[in-house]
């Protein structure tokens, strides 16, 4: 069914298709919509869900956590404060191989306090194990909760998911948006049956103290589990077609590169922006395009790889900063093709804290690449 | 099924307090349990990969988040039908309970799930070698409160964390001791005929931070008890319904001297110190009426 809503409540109603057993958060801006969209289907019985109101994000990742080791599945959501408060939990989950998912409403870092958007809240998390997805539009953003579920309760992956969407430009945004049918859900979805579980006919012991003999391992399990998805979650969105009949999601998506003499790699909304610059620049004859970053952890590095191959000239566009460093992906990307010669990659900041990215800054991005090369570029600083 | 619940063969020292209380809790408590445990010495001690010592169901997550975790591992349990026939029991030690994680264990209880709360208080951060916390009584030394020239010990006095725990308005909340091992397994067995939130105090004697011998541990228990220093008391509803009756307390100092914890107590400097001590112990019994008297 196709309605014209914001990203919170499609996000919102994907989870109800998906029919979480616990649901738990707590309140912070831009986050709140998508729970309180659960917290009224739960009220009006449409969702048959524990809703459990805790007092703080710490104990939301907590409540989670204890669920999903009991068999249920289970759904969270946050954004910036409230996120980097859950983050010892949010580790903690992925370690534990809990097959969490939830919504991360991307918002800036305080201090200064900020609400509005930026990618610094789920960056600073992207090493802990946890798959980041990146929406670019609603559309997008529910479709990516469905294949959520699917890859992180996967026997074979048993990771936590993290579904990023951008803050007032996506969560507040109004788009059409195809809310899916409950059978094709159920079709595409199966039903969360962990093998390991607390279940007092079988018990187990969870969360071990693990010393220098195993953690190594451990780690290395899980290291590779992360990656291993990149080999499942193209399947996850070629079944999805299958079923839902659109392409959504997966690891990157390659914009206008085919003969592209510049590109911009970006995540998440910003990247329709770009499209459409992309357009206007094409129009005009030049040469550019865009590498979309879908799924930035784990990185999908063969694929970038491949897909700017034949593009000389690449601009990073980060929408958060490694402060003292440089933007995050671009410390990827530069990493991804070291010893390959012939390229030239520049790292660009912008639109921290919610300041508009527009089509003049991707102008101005493509412009700048055309000069020296620069790591940490910060795009439209006032003086 | 095993003889106990928690089975031997783990690494705490011995003549553990909290291994001792912990195995009576779990025993009381049978085995359709789910233990959640915060971080702290039990955990340690029995939990290292690849072994458990627990024969049910355990998780562990963090050192603040017990109260949290076991909320969602009863909120899946009620989703799915189970809470009538699988109990959980969320447990940590004083620092778990009192001091990190309140917060989570405060919205626990405010919420009204059907959990034990159990806090095993050895009156210090054990697993991280005996720094203070705040249910350490007043003037001991720990690592972080040390006596010296200058100090003779944790300045403050302990925190009163089953007055707050009884302020949440749960049913039933009770404080226990490793010296009375049977008293503690009726409270288990009567905590867990009560739905809803209950919260259960444990005094757990620990050899290795109170400083005595590993035989002393069931004595030292006991004389917490039988000087008022720790006062073992039930309140069902709000109102207190349960106190373990002294006949004649025990002088502080009974308590006090087999612990290097307090040796500082027992220089002539410290004789006003001393005094506080024993000023505590009197209050105590005073406030919870804790004196036989003839008649009761
Ligand atoms: C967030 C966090 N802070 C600090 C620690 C270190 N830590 C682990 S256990 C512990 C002390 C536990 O004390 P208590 O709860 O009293 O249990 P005990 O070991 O005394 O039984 C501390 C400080 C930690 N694991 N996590
Ligand atoms: S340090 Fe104390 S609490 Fe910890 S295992 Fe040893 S005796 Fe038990
Ligand atoms: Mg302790």
């Amino acid at each position: 069914m196709k309605d014209f809503i914001e990203g919170s409540e499609a996000v919102a109603r994907a989870v109800c298709l998906c029919k979480p057993g616990v649901i738990s958060a707590y309140p912070i801006t831009p986050q709140t919509h998508i729970v309180e969209g659960l917290a009224q289907m739960v009220a009006d019985g449409r969702l048959k869900s524990q809703f459990v109101n805790v007092e703080s994000e710490h104990s939301a990742a907590s409540v989670v956590l204890g669920a999903v080791a009991v068999g249920q599945r289970v759904f969270t959501a946050s954004s910036s404060q409230g996120l980097i408060l859950m983050s010892e939990v949010i580790f903690n989950i992925a370690g534990m191989r809990m097959p969490v998912v939830m919504a991360c409403v991307n918002r800036a870092l305080s201090a200064p306090i900020n609400i509005w958007n930026d990618l610094q809240d789920s960056m600073a998390l992207r090493d802990s194990g946890w798959v980041q997805f990146y929406a670019e539009n609603n559309q997008e953003a529910a479709d990516l909760i469905f294949q959520a579920y699917r890859l992180a309760e996967d026997p074979r992956a048993l990771i936590p998911v993290m579904v990023c969407l951008d803050g007032y430009i996506l969560s507040h945004g109004l788009e059409v948006v195809d809310i899916p049918e409950e059978d094709k859900v159920t079709q595409f979805l199966p039903p969360f049956n962990p093998s390991e579980k607390l279940d007092t006919a079988n018990p187990k012991s969870f969360g071990l103290l693990a010393g220098p003999d195993y953690y190594l391992e451990i780690r290395h399990d899980l290291h590779q589990t992360v990656k291993d998805a990149l080999t499942l979650i193209p399947d996850i969105t070629a079944d999805f077609k299958r079923i839902f009949g659109r392409n959504s999601g997966g690891l990157v998506e390659s914009y206008r590169l085919e003969d592209a003499e510049m590109a911009i790699v970006s995540a998440g909304s910003v990247c329709g922006t770009i499209k459409d610059t992309v357009d206007v620049l094409r129009a005009e004859g030049k040469k550019v395009g865009l590498l979309r970053i879908i799924t930035y952890r784990p990185f999908p590095e063969e694929l970038i790889l491949q897909a700017l191959a034949k593009v000389p000239m690449i601009a990073v566009l980060d929408k958060a900063v490694s402060l003292g460093a440089s933007g995050p992906i671009y410390a990827d990307l530069k990493a991804a093709f070291q010893g390959k010669p012939g390229k030239k990659i520049s790292g660009y900041i912008a639109g921290l804290g919610g300041r508009d990215i527009t089509p003049d800054t991707i102008k101005e991005i493509f412009k700048q690449l055309a000069g020296p090369e620069v790591s940490d570029q910060f795009i439209g600083l006032k003086n | 099924m095993p003889e106990h619940l928690l089975s031997p063969g783990h690494t705490a020292c011995a003549g553990c307090g909290q291994s001792l209380a912990a195995r009576l809790v779990l025993d009381a408590a049978g085995p359709n349990t789910i233990i959640v445990n915060n971080t702290g010495c039990l955990e340690v001690f029995s939990t290292t990969y690849p072994d458990t010592a627990w024969e049910v169901p355990f998780i562990h997550s963090l050192f603040e988040n017990a109260a949290a975790v076991a909320s969602g591992v009863e909120a899946a349990l009620r989703q799915s039908g189970k809470l009538a026939e699988v109990r959980v029991i969320s447990q940590a030690g004083d620092g778990g309970t009192a001091d990190i994680g309140l917060q989570a264990l405060s919205g626990m209880w405010e919420r009204g799930h059907d959990i034990l709360s159990v806090c095993y208080d050895n009156e210090a951060y054990m697993n991280t070698g005996i720094q203070r916390s705040g249910l350490t009584p007043t003037y001991t030394s720990t690592s972080t409160s040390p006596a010296g020239q200058s100090s003779t010990g944790n300045p403050r006095p302990k925190k009163n964390i089953v007055e707050i725990a009884v302020a949440h308005g749960i049913p039933y909340v009770a404080t226990a001791s490793a010296g009375f091992p049977l008293d503690l397994q009726k409270k288990v067995k009567k905590a867990m005929a009560i739905r809803g939130p209950k919260f259960l105090h444990v005094h757990v004697p620990c050899p290795l931070g109170w400083r005595h011998e590993p035989e002393q541990t069931y004595q030292i228990a006991r004389l917490a008890v039988e000087t008022g220093l720790f006062p073992m008391i039930e309140f069902e509803n709000g109102k207190i319904s349960g106190r373990y009756l002294i006949v004649k307390p025990k002088p502080v100092e009974d308590y006090l001297k087999p612990q290097g914890r307090f040796r500082h107590l027992f220089k002539p400097a410290a004789e006003a110190a001393l005094k506080e001590i024993q000023e505590l112990a009197n209050r105590n019994i005073e406030r919870y009426g804790l004196l036989k008297t003839a008649g009761s």
